[in-house]
């Protein structure tokens, strides 16, 4: 019995085989790039969970001051634009209908009167309210605003007619992104969705690749061992990961100013075992997949809920719990919190130990069902 | 037992297996093949397609391991030492199986570096060189033609210097004039001392090997030299040339003791296991027009005779 060893030589051999290929195929080669690339320009400028200077027509039967004060401090709040003057309820609605406005801003005619009469006149805000994403910042910067509005109109005895304060003084301090700033959220969780994206299809693709063309039963021939194939294959793409998180910090510096407080040591340390995990369980595919295709298909079941139940997209504690079991299984959710916390909340590594350690449990698990899956291939 | 025999110690046999058995699920791939091949020989493996032969060589290469029976390849147990016999077989794949995105001579780098060559880039150069591949050493295997796909995987399987190489139909596909090349190259490497285990469909390739081993269906049913699987399988044929052969080919396909009537041209070969009811047979048949002459039964002619065999067999 000659006892399965780890040799450098035959691990290495398999390192540089995979980067030449890697360099060969010029398809894959762009899609390690592109994917970081897209995803930046897509979710780092198109995507705002804050949207503002959206479409709305205005319903007034009062021209009195009052009502042109609302109007301009609805316009300055920057989340109207108000397109339009809607002369009639009808037109209005129509215009709501079409979607050509989110909002309808209704004002009614005695509103200055009734107002200075001290008797709360109703300005009716109608919303498209098909995706309450869009239309809920805008809901409450309304509610925010009537209570300081008037407050420049109203002087000497009017002044009773403010917006009294309530019995407790809410002091709200939004920590670690004050300014509610999408980006500062999105890019550093990109670097999670990116590595899930890339990492897991490529392994699996590589080694299943190996299998489809007959060359993995050559080098089954050979004195290689499964742990050098494996390792061997994972390293090259390890250094992909690499490139692509450095890709993404340094874009998500320069280009979106992501406030970045943390260690990147920590980080670029921390993200080894994420990349790690997702090659693991690209090998695990590949174990099970029987051609490309398949593989390709299986990492789509590993993707979607990862992009989607990880908190990513999401707020993770708005899902119900049975979908917060599943994200909780899933390590890019873990990686999402690690790299959050490191950028914006400065993390040290006592912090980040609770979410680390689910990673690594993960990628220990991953491994010893590749490993094991793949030994049995040809057998 | 070798004391006995010096001329001919056990550990002459480069491969000495008995019994050993493959089954996939409840299919039985090889059945109790019993082999012995000596050291410089050039060890013919034939039959059908599906007949296990792939099989049974991924079992001596330490590919997979036999579910039943013993032996051992280069003197290391086909069931426990495959890491060794790995070391010292060199393995052609039925399918060309080296990396077509890589050039001809990063597929020997990459091998030599698996196996460990000391030495190695004098080692790619010599192999590319005894090959004749030294001015294709860039191009990619992917555009290569059969022949020189061919020729490169035996480069890549030579470069350690294997002690066994096993090639798994290492001519389908490529012209005459490549396959008489790549015979006389597995000549020149036996005299060598190298032992060479091919699998094949053409009789001509089978005719230039030592010795022969006949398998279908999991079962190996004849082995021996040339003449020894002649002589054994008992078969007598004559030919016929004259007018209307298609007719008389189906005349006689009709006759029992008449096992095969096949067509060479404007010859017909008809073979058959009982010399004497076959001689009969033919006297009834035979009329002036036709010129019948006994010749000695061809290698195909015996081997179709075995196949038809067993297939009686298993119905």
């Amino acid at each position: 019995m000659n006892p399965p060893r780890f040799t450098f030589h035959r691990f290495w051999a398999i390192v540089l085989k995979e980067f030449i290929q890697m360099k060969r195929d010029r398809v894959t080669f762009g899609m390690m790039i592109g994917i970081p690339l897209m995803q930046l320009i897509i979710f780092g400028f198109a995507i705002n969970a804050d949207p503002k200077h959206l479409p709305a027509a205005i319903r007034s039967a009062d021209q009195g001051p009052f009502a042109r004060t609302l109007i301009v401090a609805l316009k300055n709040s920057g989340y109207f634009n108000l397109v339009r003057e809607a002369p009639t309820e009808s037109e209005a609605q129509r215009l709501l209908q079409l979607g050509d406005v989110q909002f309808i801003i209704n004002i009614p005619e005695d509103f200055s009167r009734r107002l200075l009469r001290g008797e709360r006149p109703t300005v009716l805000i109608e919303a498209d309210a098909t995706d309450p994403a869009a239309v809920g910042p805008a809901v409450s910067a309304t509610r925010a605003l009537a209570e300081s509005v008037f407050n420049r109109d109203l002087p000497g005895p009017l002044s009773r007619l403010r917006a009294k304060p309530g019995p407790v003084d809410f002091r709200i301090h939004a920590h670690y992104n004050p300014e509610n700033i999408t980006q500062y959220n999105i890019v550093p969780g990109l670097m999670g969705v990116v590595l899930t994206m890339t990492m897991v299809v490529i392994t699996a693709l590589a080694i299943t690749r190996e299998r489809e063309r007959g060359t993995m039963e050559n080098l089954l021939a050979t004195p290689v061992r499964p742990f050098e194939v494996m390792t061997g294959k994972i390293l090259p793409y390890i250094a992909v990961g690499y490139v692509q998180v450095t890709l993404i910090l340094l874009a998500a510096h320069f280009i979106f100013h992501v406030p970045m407080v943390g260690s990147f040591m920590l980080l670029y340390g921390v993200s080894l075992f994420f990349i790690a995990a997702n090659l693991a369980m690209g090998i695990t595919f590949s174990t099970l997949a029987k051609n490309q295709l398949q593989a390709v298909q299986m990492a789509f079941f590993f993707f979607l809920p990862s992009i989607l139940l990880s908190g990513f997209m999401f707020p993770f504690r708005g899902m119900p719990e049975w979908a917060q079991w599943i994200g909780t299984c899933l390590p890019n959710t873990h990686f999402l919190r690690i790299a959050r916390g490191i950028l914006l909340k400065g993390n040290g590594i006592a912090e980040i130990i609770p979410e680390l350690w689910p990673l690594l449990l993960f990628l220990t698990v991953a491994m010893t069902i590749g490993v094991k899956r793949y030994r049995q291939t040809l057998d | 037992m070798a004391a006995h025999l010096p001329s001919a110690p056990a550990d002459d046999f480069v491969i000495d297996v008995a019994g050993v058995t493959k089954r996939f699920g409840d299919k039985t791939v090889v059945n109790g093949i019993n082999l012995q091949v000596r050291r410089g020989e050039i060890y013919g493996f034939l039959g059908p397609n599906g007949s296990g032969k792939t099989t049974f060589i991924r079992m001596l290469c330490g590919l997979l391991t036999p579910d039943a029976g013993t032996g051992t390849c280069l003197g290391y147990d086909v069931r426990t030492q495959q890491a060794e016999i790995k070391r010292h077989v060199g393995y052609m794949t039925q399918k060309f199986s080296y990396y077509e995105d890589l050039s001809i001579r990063e597929n020997l780098d990459f091998i030599a570096r698996i196996y460990a060559i000391p030495d190695r880039a004098t080692v790619v150069e010599k192999s590319l060189e005894r090959l004749g591949l030294q001015n294709r050493s860039h191009q990619l295997a992917g555009q290569l033609s059969g022949g020189w796909k061919q020729r490169l995987a035996l480069a890549a399987c030579l470069i350690h210097a294997p002690q066994l190489l096993l090639l798994d139909e290492p001519t389908a596909g490529v012209d005459p004039k490549a396959r008489r090349e790549f015979w006389d190259h597995i000549h020149q490497l036996t005299a060598d001392g190298l032992t060479v285990l091919i699998t094949t469909h053409y009789m001509d390739e089978a005719e230039r090997c030592h010795r022969l081993a006949y398998l279908a269906y999991g079962n190996l049913l004849t082995r021996g030299t040339l003449d020894e699987v002649l002589t054994a399988a008992k078969l007598s044929t004559w030919t016929v040339v004259g007018p209307n052969l298609r007719v008389l080919a189906d005349q006689l396909r009709r006759q029992p003791g008449i096992e095969q009537v096949v067509a060479f041209g404007t010859t017909l070969h008809v073979s058959g296991r009982d010399a004497i009811q076959l001689e009969a047979r033919i006297a009834q048949i035979r009329t002036p027009a036709h010129q019948w002459t006994r010749v000695r039964s061809g290698l195909e002619d015996v081997f179709i005779s075995l196949m038809d065999d067993a297939q009686d067999n298993f119905s």
